[in-house]
């Protein structure tokens, strides 16, 4: 008599990782942007992860072929080029990823039965260097960091959070819009390191929230390396979740996707008239997107102008599953081609 | 630290030929020194970091041409 084969695995649920990209696999702007410091929060290499930085420091932002062995084989590191030991009351600089509310829901934060969280990922630096890893509830101004170190090897944080009730009557939003994030503190001047570190649930107070953290910026010797990043549900770190970069990608493209476009026309007489197509995105966009274009190359267009998000200008077009693109032709046998990009990050 | 942008310039983009009244459908802005479509949509971050600067009386949104 045989027996069926008992499944070793502890934790063999697909998708617990809430984390989209936490191998820091994807990477369709960039790979690499220098310069980095002033203050702005924007997307530059690593899909989902963009920064919130204000610094007079420098650096440069990479996605890189290092990674803890059967983990990931990329991380995402940050070098500093340009030190700031002069750290004005309001400098910040965080790591982060931001969620949707109706990707939160299975936590039950905010009423009776919330459920405890568990942040993991794998850091290492230069030196030892302590930072902060908070999470920030957007939907009701509720936030928690717990401190953590580096060593120069690859080491596994493990950071569980406790459920938060709050008043009992404070849900994640069910909606397309951000109810959380999830920061890595890495520089922080005064504004949010003057008070006593949030180590349980509070309401926002931001002089509470890198309490006792290290400047990122203290020496151009510094670099900080960080991939495997996984937020799952209970008091348990399970292995980190692999998935095969197609999936990744898909989820990527949620919020952002980049792709050629073109249109041709064969117009028998070089009178002026609208010509154009549609483009239906790889994957339906969490709204609208902001469009933008490059890399155009035409031949017989009136005023040399691709339109986005319009047809003829009459029939405006830019929706969660595609947009329209048109322009002018200015003689026969017009064409154009263009490299798009379509936003709708959080 | 929210989503900050640096938005130099922005002006409505509204469909003018062929139609009785005007439809604004898009904001054509510079952020972060590149041009964007902006739709409206409260759900875009770019939007809705336009709307905001609106507010706060920081950045006025030109009319369509």
């Amino acid at each position: 008599m045989t027996k069926a084969r008992t499944n070793a695995s502890a934790s063999p649920a697909v998708g617990r990782n809430m984390v989209i990209n936490g191998a820091m696999n994807v990477a369709q702007r960039a790979t690499s942007v220098t310069g980095l410091g002033a203050t702005l929060s924007k997307y530059h290499t690593v899909d989902r992860f963009p920064i919130s930085v204000s610094t007079s420091g420098r650096l440069t932002m990479t996605q890189t072929a290092d990674g803890p062995n059967g983990i990931s084989a990329n991380c995402t590191k940050f070098d500093c080029t340009t030190a700031d030991t002069s750290i004005a009351a309001g400098e910040y600089f965080l790591f982060r990823q931001p969620f949707e509310g109706q990707n939160l829901q299975r936590i039950g934060k905010g009423v009776a039965g919330a459920q405890q969280i568990t942040i993991s990922f794998y850091v290492k630096a230069n030196a030892a260097f302590t930072f902060g890893c908070e999470l920030e509830d957007k939907d009701n101004n509720r936030n928690i960091t717990i401190l953590f170190d580096t060593t120069t090897d690859w080491v596994r944080k493990v950071i569980t959070i406790p459920a938060d009730v709050d008043d009992g009557s404070s849900p994640f939003d069910d909606d397309n819009a951000e109810s959380l994030r999830l920061n890595i503190w890495l520089h922080a001047g005064s504004t949010y390191t003057s008070g006593t570190l949030g180590t349980s649930w509070y309401n926002r107070v931001d002089a509470n929230r890198a309490v006792g953290i290290d400047s990122f910026f203290s020496s151009t010797d510094n670099n900080f390396f960080i991939t495997g990043v996984q937020m799952e549900v209970g008091p348990v770190a399970t292995e980190f979740e692999q998935e095969d970069i197609s999936t990744t990608l898909q989820k990527c493209q949620r919020y952002f996707e980049t792709g050629k476009a073109g249109a041709t026309g064969n117009h028998p007489t070089a009178d002026t008239g609208f010509f154009g197509g549609v483009v239906h995105y790889k994957v339906d966009k969490r709204a609208a997107a902001t469009l933008a274009q490059s890399g155009q190359s035409y031949r017989e267009l009136e005023n040399d102008t691709i339109y986005l998000g319009s047809v003829g200008q009459q029939y405006a077009l830019n929706v969660v599953n595609g947009f329209a693109h048109d322009a002018i032709h200015d003689g026969a046998n017009c064409k154009y081609i263009f490299t798009y990009t379509a936003d709708a990050e959080l | 630290m929210e989503n900050n942008m640096n938005i130099t310039s922005a002006q409505y983009q509204a469909e003018v030929e062929g139609v009785d009244v005007p439809i604004a459908f898009a904001i054509i802005a510079t952020i972060d020194g590149q041009e964007l479509s902006v739709p409206l949509d409260p759900a875009n971050r770019h939007y809705a970091e336009i709307q905001r600067q609106v507010e706060a009386g920081t950045l006025t949104i030109a009319a369509a041409d």
